[in-house]
């Protein structure tokens, strides 16, 4: 098919899964960091304020390839021998956890200040105020951009490439190396990217629209 | 677990060094103006061209937005190389980052674009300014004004991503950084070195962009705001 015999398009098929299998490490790892990022972002205590913002400034000035060789030789000199998709998934954890951060603390931000002050009017403490006023609202605004974010990471899991890990890049690169055809590899490997991210374009635009609307 | 840090390399190294960071900010420096140009043009084309000029750049921005920048430089590499057309790693990476850089630019400036108030249209028009003279002397000026700190962030972000250009041998900075790890073992001090390296040209890109614009939006300056 294309020039390329069944084993090999399923080689490129099984980079493919290891790239959706980095990729939800990613969004997972990253949810998790970029939840308490986003929260000491955007609360009033200033050492916390700080720190999350020297993180998140940290990360964005770093190329995620340079993260993804810091963390995997940082591993290996604690003397562990790790498989690099730990290396790649803690990578893509801290990176999309800087970015993910920052998403959410502009959505917590972005709910209007009367809804704290209303919640304060109903006695309600400091923690109910923010699970059950405002946590709602910035939900509801954080998902166009956190599902655009998502392809961010599908696309950005390709630099896994660097330390070795293998990924649809990887098994596009290898398959080009023994079968010189670029055009039909690369093409193969960006439109399977491209089936995985644009559903996800598309669906944050529709995201986005919708709550404009409203 | 007892390591020992040893930065020695730093002062061996440094002239590689230099040469890397001169190589990744050339890169960058060389790619902002024509993606610049190559996005606003397809913005303007999606937003005033006639159908099928639409079509085709809504094409090229989803295509390119929606596939890693990685698999274009390798399409663009290798391709050339099969089609027999000799180009050096350096402008091969440019083109790949002109052309990456164009789609997220078409889709900031199109933002910018729309952004403008329509009392703007009608007064160019009132002026008896031609379409022309409108979009280059009213649309352009605010549009880009506008959207200028996007602008800066997807310059910034562009200028990390020149990170991955040694994967087609244009020995950059992470590639000098390979380099350098592979004759002295020490992979984690090199990165971290070249982290900080990477942090500090960003602040500098950034810092730049930002005075360009100070210096050249005389309105911006007149009325003191800050961008």
């Amino acid at each position: 098919m294309f020039g390329l015999t069944i084993e090999q398009l399923a080689f490129i098929f099984r980079g493919a899964g290891w790239t959706i299998v980095l990729s939800l490490l990613g969004f997972v790892g990253g949810t998790l960091l970029g939840l308490p990022v986003a929260l000491a972002r955007a609360s009033h205590n200033r050492g916390l304020n700080w720190l999350s913002g020297a993180f998140v400034q940290l990360i964005q000035g770093i190329p995620l390839p340079v993260i993804m060789f810091v963390v995997y030789f940082g591993i290996s000199i604690g003397g562990y021998d790790v498989p690099a998709l730990v290396a790649a998934g803690i990578a893509m954890t801290l990176y999309s956890s800087a970015y993910l951060g920052e998403i959410w603390r502009g959505c917590i931000q972005a709910v209007p200040k009367t809804q704290w002050e209303a919640g304060e009017c109903l006695a309600l403490t400091n923690t109910q105020r923010f699970v059950y006023v405002i946590l709602p609202q910035a939900l509801r605004i954080a998902v166009p951009p956190t599902v655009g974010f998502l392809v961010q990471i599908v696309k950005n899991t390709s630099y896994a490439v660097v330390i070795g890990f293998f990924d649809l890049t990887y098994s596009a690169k290898v398959i080009n190396n023994s079968t010189f055809m670029p055009f039909t590899v690369f093409t193969i490997a960006a439109l399977i990217y491209f089936a995985i991210c644009f559903p996800m374009s598309a669906l944050a635009r529709r995201f986005e629209r919708r709550l404009t609307r409203s | 677990m007892s390591y020992e840090f040893d930065f020695s390399f730093i002062n061996d190294y440094m002239p590689d060094i230099w040469y890397g960071i001169w190589l990744s900010l050339g890169m960058t420096f060389v790619s902002i103006v024509p993606g610049f140009a190559l996005g606003t043009g397809c913005a303007i084309g999606r937003l005033y061209g006639p159908p099928w000029v639409q079509r085709l750049v809504t094409i090229y921005v989803e295509g390119i937005r929606n596939t890693p920048l990685i698999i274009q430089v390798f399409w663009l590499f290798f391709g050339l190389a099969v089609l027999q057309i000799r180009v050096g790693p350096f402008p091969a990476a440019v083109i790949a980052l002109v052309i990456n850089v164009g789609a997220y630019t078409a889709e900031i400036m199109r933002a910018g674009f729309q952004s403008i108030p329509k009392g703007q249209l009608e007064a160019a028009a009132c002026l008896a300014l031609k379409p022309s003279q409108s979009l280059w002397s009213v649309q352009l000026p605010q549009a880009v004004e506008r959207v200028y700190p996007a602008l800066v962030s997807q310059f910034v972000l562009m200028m990390l991503a020149t990170s991955i250009m040694s994967q087609i041998s244009a020995e950059e900075l992470t590639g000098v950084a390979y380099m350098i790890q592979s004759f002295t073992f020490r992979g984690f001090e090199v990165y971290l070195v070249i982290a900080a390296i990477y942090l500090a040209m960003a602040c500098l890109l950034r810092l730049t962009l930002l005075g360009i614009a100070q210096v050249s939006f005389p309105r911006k300056r007149r009325l003191g705001t800050s961008l």
